[in-house]
């Protein structure tokens, strides 16, 4: 981190406090426009549009009738104010429109006043307006300071999910030419080349032979790194981070060394060499599906019997929440569902389709088929931060709220120090990274400092009274997010890395009898700060 | 029969129709709309029954809003609870014959009202004192605690003050029943309590009273966790596939 942010950072107290409500406070918030060239590969207006109030409303009409979420929610809300003080956007910024319910009222005035009859015959009384372009401003600002992380659906006594409401922003938006360059430029890259960063297949193989010649240096076992294998029994579909950012890549090393000691063949994919799936983020079902189907081929093409997923939130949703209905990843299609038999026939059900990397990584350690030395981590005090996507939109394991179970036995399988955040921090209540999205982007950094203070103080929490030295993640984007946040707040930022980073430390490579030897510390430290400077 | 009493009878079958249609088309329209994701907000439950304990603790309970606010969770079940009883309450005006179990519930019902005046002025002081809720509380927000405060103001009133002709009453609302209309007691609060009464019918289906359907719509409280195991594919999206 170079120059100071033009911006205030709050001092933590180890404590989340309510802010009295600042209004304004976010106003002039606004990530960068995405361009023509970037807008319309995606199906989206270069710019915006002409007649724009007219087709944002026609759009807002379709979606009401697409989406049941969406309508219920439009009509359900009596400003009960119990979201007011749930979203880490509104802790950390303390403008109203960051509440929730603001957030969704933002949209909801102009459907009252759209499409409902008090709307249309009293807007005063019921707070219904015309859609203006200050308004459409304000969407674009504020629906991108949602990271969709669903906290507050968790409290909403409706289950409103703003999350819905701001993908459903984010669309008309898109439609009317307002894009984010952010999102929409990856979905691009995405869709184009195959992955968020833009790797083609000979990079990414050249990445994966260098890793395959470190672990070979760090360990003296010759642990594989395949890519395009056909006939393989694992394809495994990770963040494109994985390949190349600190310290993404040493959960990498960890899956390696996972199926290396478990002795299951696995494969990456070129074609579906990224999990992520950014049409989600801007509430777009045929860009989401379109992303989503490069899985599919894939599987199609290697003919693998299982698909497993890397450490990464919103991937993990979509995979784990969509991909069934998208590709027909999953099980269970009817037998007249010729698209979806054609995969599912060729998956092994015997292990859930798609399967997560911590449920393929736990059941091996609960099995004794891999082992681990915890030793090996005591120079750590771990503790682990729910990501939002797999806390309240997914699940691991054949129980309700195995995702949160599932990481924490990892972790205490491959390592003695865990202290969990206070509770109302942690499973269904935990607070986004603040980086989620789509908002992980410079453009937002104001943003994203803000919206991470909830969790930092819980952080803080732990450092001050536990002693945690390492705050272990299973998202991408959350990694991404704190090595840039937690400088801001005073912490090194080698602090932050991957569950199967710990995995990797720990784990018993067969051949050598104990783990690996690294130098963990300094080496880490090095490449984060590297990583810092991109 | 005077205009008065043609008056409320005439805003009674109206109001009556006005909500029944309207929240019958609202509730149509909230069951074809297609929820085309798997949108539980989890952890949540895995089989059909499960969805069924956890929508009754919603609804009963109000188990998320005990997890968010216990101020508005106590000021809103007490109205709520407190409107249940009284409503059930004065399911008597509407039975020629009075079950056993209905008489024995009157007094619950009688002071019930207590606990829904409470509750409100519980809500509407939020409504002032919270800054976060000023913030979003619209007019319309005020005028539906004004109308529902003075719907149980004049019917506890009735029951513990000024003691209104119950037995006409009764009559009134039996003959709408039997389309047979008798006359409206002339007392200014009972008036008052019905005009009242008839406007919330009126409302209910274009305002945020919708809530009260919309619950068990909800995709996030009413979808079962099970995406791995089913596919779940909306009218629209499969048409993607063909």
């Amino acid at each position: 981190m170079a120059a100071a942010p033009d911006f205030e950072v709050a001092k933590l107290t180890g404590e989340i406090t309510v802010p009295k409500l600042r209004e304004g406070a976010m106003a002039g918030i606004k990530a960068y426009i995405a361009s023509e060239k970037i807008q319309e590969p995606l199906g989206f207006p270069g710019q915006l549009v002409e007649d724009w109030h007219d087709r944002a409303i026609g759009k807002m009409g379709e979606l009401l009738k697409k989406y049941r979420s969406l309508q219920v929610f439009m009509d359900a809300c009596v400003h009960c104010g119990a979201c007011t003080d749930k979203c880490h956007y509104y802790l950390g910024t303390s403008d109203p429109k960051n509440m929730p319910v603001a957030r969704q009222e933002l949209m909801r005035q102009v459907y009252r006043r759209h499409f409902t009859f008090a709307g249309k015959y009293f807007p005063k009384l019921v707070g219904a307006k015309d859609l203006s372009r200050e308004i459409l401003d304000d969407w674009y600002s504020y629906y991108y300071q949602c990271s969709e992380c669903r906290r507050c659906s968790v409290y909403c006594p409706y289950g409103i999910d703003t999350a819905e409401i701001t993908m459903a922003g984010r669309e008309i938006l898109d439609s009317v030419g307002i894009g984010q360059k952010y999102s929409n430029e990856i979905l691009g890259k995405l869709h184009r080349i195959g992955n968020n960063l833009g790797l083609p297949g000979p990079a990414i193989l050249d990445t994966l032979e260098g890793l395959e010649e470190d672990v070979l240096e760090d360990t003296g076992i010759p642990v594989k790194f395949p890519l395009d294998v056909e006939g393989a029994e694992v394809m495994l579909v990770t963040p494109s981070a994985d390949f190349f950012s600190e310290p993404h890549v040493e959960s990498l090393i960890g899956y390696a060394k996972v199926f290396h000691a478990a002795g299951i063949s696995w494969t990456l994919s070129t074609k579906a060499s990224e999990a992520g799936n950014f049409g989600l983020f801007i509430g777009s079902y045929e860009n989401m599906r379109k992303a989503a189907l490069r899985i599919r081929d894939a599987a199609l093409d290697l003919g693998v019997k299982r698909i497993v997923v890397g450490e990464c939130g919103h991937a993990w949703r979509v995979a784990y929440s969509f991909w069934n209905t998208l590709t027909g990843v999953g099980a269970g299609a009817p037998e007249d569902d010729e698209f979806a038999r054609k995969l599912q026939a060729q998956l092994d059900h015997s292990y859930p389709q798609p399967s997560h990397i911590c449920e393929v990584t736990h059941d091996l350690l609960k099995r004794g088929v891999i082992k681990a030395d915890k030793s090996k981590n005591d120079h750590r005090v771990i503790t682990f931060h729910d990501s939002c996507n797999v806390s309240r939109a997914s699940r691991m394991g054949d129980m309700p709220g195995g995702q949160f179970i599932i990481p924490r036995e990892v972790i205490k399988m491959v390592a003695n120090n865990y202290q969990d955040m206070a509770p109302g921090t942690t499973h269904e209540a935990t607070f986004c990274c603040g980086g989620g999205g789509g908002l992980l982007t410079d453009d937002l950094m104001q943003v994203r400092v803000k919206g991470a203070q909830p969790r930092m103080e819980a952080f803080k929490d732990v450092v001050d009274n536990n002693k945690v030295n390492f705050l272990a993640l299973i998202c991408a984007i959350c990694k991404a997010q704190f090595t840039k946040v937690l400088p801001y707040y005073g912490y090194k930022m080698d602090m932050v890395g991957g569950v199967h980073q710990l995995v990797a430390t720990a784990i018993e490579l067969p051949g050598l009898g104990a783990g690996p030897v690294e130098e963990e510390a300094e080496e880490a430290e090095s490449e984060a700060a590297a990583a810092g400077d991109e | 029969m005077s205009t008065l009493s043609i008056v409320y009878v005439v805003l009674f079958y109206a109001a009556t129709l006005l909500f029944v249609v309207g929240v019958a088309k609202k509730i149509l329209q909230y069951t074809r709309s297609p929820a085309p994701l798997k949108i539980p907000t989890t952890p949540a439950p895995t089989t059909t029954s499960g969805v069924a304990y956890r929508m009754a603790r919603e609804v009963v309970l109000f188990e998320s809003l005990f997890k968010s606010s216990k101020w508005t969770w106590i000021f809103g079940w007490l109205f709520h609870f407190g409107m249940f009883l009284v409503l059930v309450r004065h399911l008597r005006y509407f039975m020629a014959d009075v079950p056993f179990w209905l008489a024995a519930m009157q007094p619950f019902g009688k002071y019930a009202a207590f606990m829904m005046v409470a509750g409100l002025a519980g809500l509407w002081a939020r409504r002032f004192l919270v800054d976060r809720v000023r913030y979003i509380s619209t007019p319309s927000d005020h005028l539906m605690l004004a109308l529902l405060m003075g719907i149980g103001i004049s019917g506890a009133l009735m029951t513990f003050a000024a003691h209104t002709d119950i037995v006409q009453l009764k009559m009134f609302v039996l003959g709408l029943l039997r389309f047979a209309p008798q006359p409206v007691p002339q007392d200014p609060v009972l008036l008052a309590h019905l005009a009242m009464v008839a406007v919330l019918m009126i409302i209910f289906p274009i305002s945020k009273l919708l809530h009260a359907p919309g619950v068990f719509f909800s995709p996030t409280r009413n979808q079962v966790d099970n995406p791995r195991e089913r596919r779940h594919l909306a009218d629209w999206a499969a048409q993607l596939e063909k």
